[in-house]
Formats: structure tokens, sequence, C-alpha cells
């Protein structure tokens, strides 16, 4: 009797990268097989773009105009932060199907399924932004940079994309019903994206929530967001934003792994 | 001998309900070993301990010589798995479900593929191949899931209820596969409410109840071993079978197995003088038999003295246990 393998008793990094790529393969699939999934980051984006240019910008910023402009690198990164939620429920589903039994008794790394799963949410980042960026573009919004820049940003909002996946993988892993990660997830997401700088300038809010917009990562990753799109300073808030997303990550990452073991045994 | 499967004083707790009471099982290596119990006996959480999905709060078990516990990886790398309820991505197609399993193992994407071609094609799954598997029908699940754990070509093979539900066509499949695999040294541990099936396949049959092991041995033993003998009875009258049982289950206390189609009646026995008593009750009852006789058990007696419950005659009662 012929193995494929001799029996393996370590998983390296690199295997388990295969096993996430693997994975995050599958996802993909199913997302091209289910077109419907990607409702949440289609409408959302449009609905906030044309709510805030047309119901508040006339008084926010003066003018719909102008206020597109500052508005859309912001939306880009609210419109990250609630792609992310995606993850948490789409995993919660997934791991009472059958099929994670099947994973579970094959030698691939135990981070497989977590790491597929948000490795293959880049595809919905990629359409929140496409969608975002195409209708605001219709809309009158111009980049005001280089494509270079806008590359920049692009990678940017992904790398925080992916990172802050892992609050909702985690809370994804304990919660009982995939509609109860947004549920929880509001009391963390909303202060995160509304308490920011993406709607409206901190200048005009209370002195304890600026303290706390100046701090939110959100803002960050919106100031850098518009440097890079519309000109001006951004290397100083990206580097803000990208330690931000490395310490969510390091806490959450783990904290999602150990709620998946303890979850499926 | 060498046993590719060891499983000593297995518990398993689920709150106040005990799943596994101390289950012991022995499997040598390249022979099917069929875990025969009704409805929540216990067989699908010890298959699930045994393939690592389920941790054991007593006990040690050991497959192909690596603990479960403490080898889980080494244990995943020579097994393969069909659960009760299908394993394989519904969203997907028969060949995406297969290559990703192939890739998962280490396969290349051209090796992947070439070995889920072989696969459906060897259960005749070809045609389907690019449909989603929520097309399928309940036997092509089936059979897609039994390919999905052969990708890796296991030397273990745990199959949990792999004939539930299916037409007898794909259950000879099945069974035609499971012996196939059983000529290539694989080891087999299936799971079974199917007398017949245990009978068919299986080299040892180990029966379990509440989560205890109540019986173990090859079929004939356990045939042997349990209530001497079967007696059977056909009458004449087949309006008669109510009266009959009412008979026997005076006279044995315990539920005789009536076979509709046939009109058989049949009910282990430990003393063959019961022969003579049954003849006189039926003659008092004014009662005709055109047959009437005793028998080595079948194992559905050898269910019903152990368990005091029947067990599934057929593949084709399915849900006659629920
Ligand atoms: N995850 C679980 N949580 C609680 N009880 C369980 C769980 N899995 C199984 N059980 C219980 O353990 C017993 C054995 O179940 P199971 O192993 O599925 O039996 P079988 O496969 O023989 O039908 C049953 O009483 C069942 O209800
Ligand atoms: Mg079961």
């Amino acid at each position: 009797m012929t193995t494929i393998t001799a029996p393996t008793t370590h998983i390296g990094p690199g295997a388990a990268l295969r096993h996430g790529l693997a994975l995050a393969g599958r996802a993909v699939t199913k997302v091209r097989k289910n077109p419907e999934s990607l409702l949440d980051v289609t409408l959302q984006p449009i609905i906030f773009l044309l709510l805030f240019v047309y119901l508040f910008g006339g008084a926010i910023q003066g003018s719909t105009d102008a206020y597109l402009q500052v508005l859309l690198p912001g939306l880009m990164v609210q419109n990250i932060a609630f792609a992310s939620l995606g993850t948490g429920m789409a995993l919660n589903t997934d791991i009472s199907k059958g099929v994670f039994d099947r994973f579970r008794s094959m030698p691939i790394a135990r981070s497989a399924p977590l790491v597929g799963a948000v490795l293959g949410d880049i595809v919905r980042f990629v359409v929140t932004l496409t969608v975002l960026f195409t209708v605001a573009t219709i809309m009158g919004f111009r980049v005001q940079t280089d494509p270079g820049r806008f590359l920049i940003a692009v990678l940017l909002l992904i790398a925080f994309g992916l990172c802050l996946c892992w609050v909702s993988v985690w809370v994804g892993m304990l919660v009982k019903s995939p509609q109860a990660v947004p549920g929880t997830l509001v009391a963390f997401i909303f202060p995160l994206t509304f308490g920011s700088n993406v709607f409206v300038p901190s200048q005009s809010m209370p002195g304890w929530l600026q303290a706390w917009v100046d701090i939110n990562p959100v803002t960050h990753l919106t100031n850098a967001a518009r440097g890079l799109l519309l000109g001006g300073d951004w290397v100083g808030d990206a580097a803000w934003a990208f330690l931000w997303a490395v310490v969510i990550a390091g806490i959450f990452f783990p904290l999602a792994l150990r709620a998946y073991r303890k979850r499926v045994g | 001998m060498s046993y590719a499967i060891e499983a000593e004083g297995l518990v398993k707790r689920f709150g106040s309900t005990v799943a596994l009471d101390g289950v012991n099982l022995a499997v040598p290596t390249g022979k099917v070993l069929g875990v025969l119990g009704p409805n929540g006996a216990g067989k699908t959480t010890a298959v699930r301990v045994l393939a690592t999905l389920l941790r054991a709060d007593e006990g040690w078990a050991r497959v192909g010589g690596y603990d479960v516990a403490k080898q889980s990886t080494a244990v995943r790398g020579i097994i393969g798995l069909t659960g009760q309820y299908a394993s394989v991505d519904e969203d997907l197609s028969g060949t995406e479900n297969l290559v990703l399993i192939g890739k998962l193992l280490g396969l290349s994407k051209a090796a992947a593929k070439v070995r889920a071609a072989e696969l459906l094609a060897k259960f005749e799954l070809t045609d389907a191949a690019s449909r989603s598997v929520k097309t399928y029908s309940g036997g092509m699940r089936r059979r897609t899931d039994l390919a999905a754990s052969l990708v890796g070509r296991p030397q273990v093979l745990f199959l949990d209820e792999p004939t539930t539900g299916l037409d007898p066509h794909s259950r000879n499949e099945v069974w035609a596969t499971v012996r196939g695999l059983v000529d290539d040294g694989v080891t087999v541990l299936l799971t079974t409410q199917y007398l017949e099936e245990a009978d068919q396949l299986a080299d040892l049959i180990t029966v379990i109840d509440h989560g205890k092991v109540i019986a173990a041995g090859t079929p004939h033993e356990l045939k042997r071993r349990t209530g001497g003998q079967s007696m059977q009875i056909r009458p004449t009258v087949v309006a008669d079978i109510p009266a009959v049982a009412a008979i026997l289950r005076e006279l044995t206390g315990l539920d005789p197995i009536i076979d509709t189609d046939n009109g058989v009646l049949s009910t282990p026995v430990d003393n063959p003088l019961l022969l003579s008593t049954v003849v006189r009750r039926l003659d008092d009852a004014g009662i005709t038999a055109d047959e009437l006789g005793l028998r080595l058990p079948s194992l559905d007696d050898v269910f019903l003295t152990l368990t005091g419950r029947t067990g599934s005659t057929t593949p084709a009662t399915e849900g006659s246990l629920a």
C-alpha cells in the first residue's frame, strides 16, 4: 500500500500557508458560484455614498462635490471594516457543515481553515472597493494623484481589512449563530468607523471624542487614504494605521485560533 | 498480530449523557470491523474519537500505532473518514471537492486533477463531475464522500453508516468498494445499524449499546455465543401471526422478529425443549404451521438477545430503529 505522503508529524509554516491558500481558493470558488453572497459588500457602499453625499454633503462641506472628494477615501476604510464582519459570519456557518469534519480529519494546519477564510475575503474587499470607486467616479470623484499612490492606498486598505478580520473570526467562533456576529460587533465597529474623521472633521467634536478620534486607526487610515488619493502627507498616518493593524492581528489571531480549537475540539 | 486500530477504556461524556462508557476495540491490520448498534449507541462518537475529531475524556486509542490524542497529525496522515452526514462541500462540484482535497494533501494541481478523475470514474460520477454536489442524489453524495476519503490512499478507513439511506444498487456498490479496499490491504472500521451489512462485510463485529461493548467476535462466534439457537415458525394462515407472536412472547419474554414478507416469526431460544412446548401451545390454539424448527441464530436474533430490542433486518427498513 503506497501513501501519497509519509506520515506527517509536524506541519511547517510553508505547508500551513499552502493549506490556507488552497482553502482560500475554495472560498473564492464559492463566491463565484453564489454571487448573491456579495450583496452586503455591493449594496451598502452605494447606499452610504448616495446617502451621505446628497443628504449631508451640502450641510457638512457646503457642496456635495467637495464632500464627495473627502468622503470617498474614508468610506473606503469604513466599508473595508464592515466587509470584515462577513468573515466571522461565513466561518460560523461553515464550521457547522460536514465538510469541516473532513478538513479536521486531514493532516493540515489547524489554522488553515481560518487563514483560508480570511485570505478568501480579499475578493470581498476588492469588490466593495471597486463598487465604491466606480459609483463615486460616476458621481464625479477624481483621483488627484497617480496610479502608483492609488495602488498603495488599495493595498493598505486590504492589509488593514485582513487584520481586522481576525476580530470577526474570533467573535464568529464564540457566538452560536452567524447573525450574532454583526450584532455583537456593532459595539466595536460603530465607534471605530463613526467615531472617526470619515464623515466630519474632528475639530467640530467635543474634547473627549476628539481624543478618541485622533488615536482611532480608522482616522489614521482615512488620513493616509486621503493623502494618497487627493495629495498631501500620508506616510505618518499610514505607518500608524499599519502599526494598529499589526497590533489588532497580533491580539486577535491567537484569540481566534484558540476559540476555534475550543469550538471544534 | 498487529492492530491497525486499538482502543481501551474510551469514555466520552456530553454533559450528563455518557456517549462512550469504557469502549475497547481492536482491529487487526487489513481486516474489517463492523461496529453494530442502534441509534444513539455511541457509534459516531467512537468514530470521531478514533478519527481525531473528538478527544476522549478517559482511555486511549491508537491508529496505525499513533496515539489519537498525542499524535493526531500522524493519525490524520494515514486515515480516511466518511462521516455519517455528507462531509463534502455542497457548493462545489464533485471534481472541485476532490481536487481541493488532493491539493490539501500536497498533490500538485495536475496530480490532484488526475486523482479526482480516477476516483470519480471509479464511483460512476464522471457525468456529474462538474455539477454542484447540491444537485446530486443521496447515493451520489455518499459516493462522492467515499471518493473524497480515498484521495489520500488511506491505510485505515472509517465509514460511519456508509449505506444508510442508500438504494440497493448504491449499497452494493459501496460494499464492493469496501471489499476492493480490503483486498488492497486497507483496514476498515464501519458502523452500521444493519445486521446484514455487518454479516456481509465484517471479519469482526463489535456490538455496542448505551456506550458499552456488549459483545465482540467474529460473526460466527457471536451467533454461537448468544442465545444458542433460533426458532423459526411459519403459520399456514398469515392471520395467525399475532397469535403465534403472543405465544412466543409469553414463553421467551421477548418480542419475536416478524418477517411479514415471508410470513415467518423467529426468536432466540436457549432451551431446545421449548420447541415441544410451542408445538403443544399451537395445537391447543388450533394453529397449524408450514414450517417449524431450530437453526443457528441470525445476527438479528443475536441483537435481540443482547439488547432486548429488535435490530433493522435489512437496509430497506431504514428508520425502523428510531
Ligand atoms: N455533540 C453532542 N452533544 C451532546 N450529546 C451528544 C453529542 N454527540 C452525541 N451525543 C449523544 O451521545 C449519544 C451517542 O451518540 P452517537 O455517538 O451519535 O450515537 P450513534 O452514532 O450510535 O447513533 C447519544 O445519546 C447522543 O445524543
Ligand atoms: Mg451515528
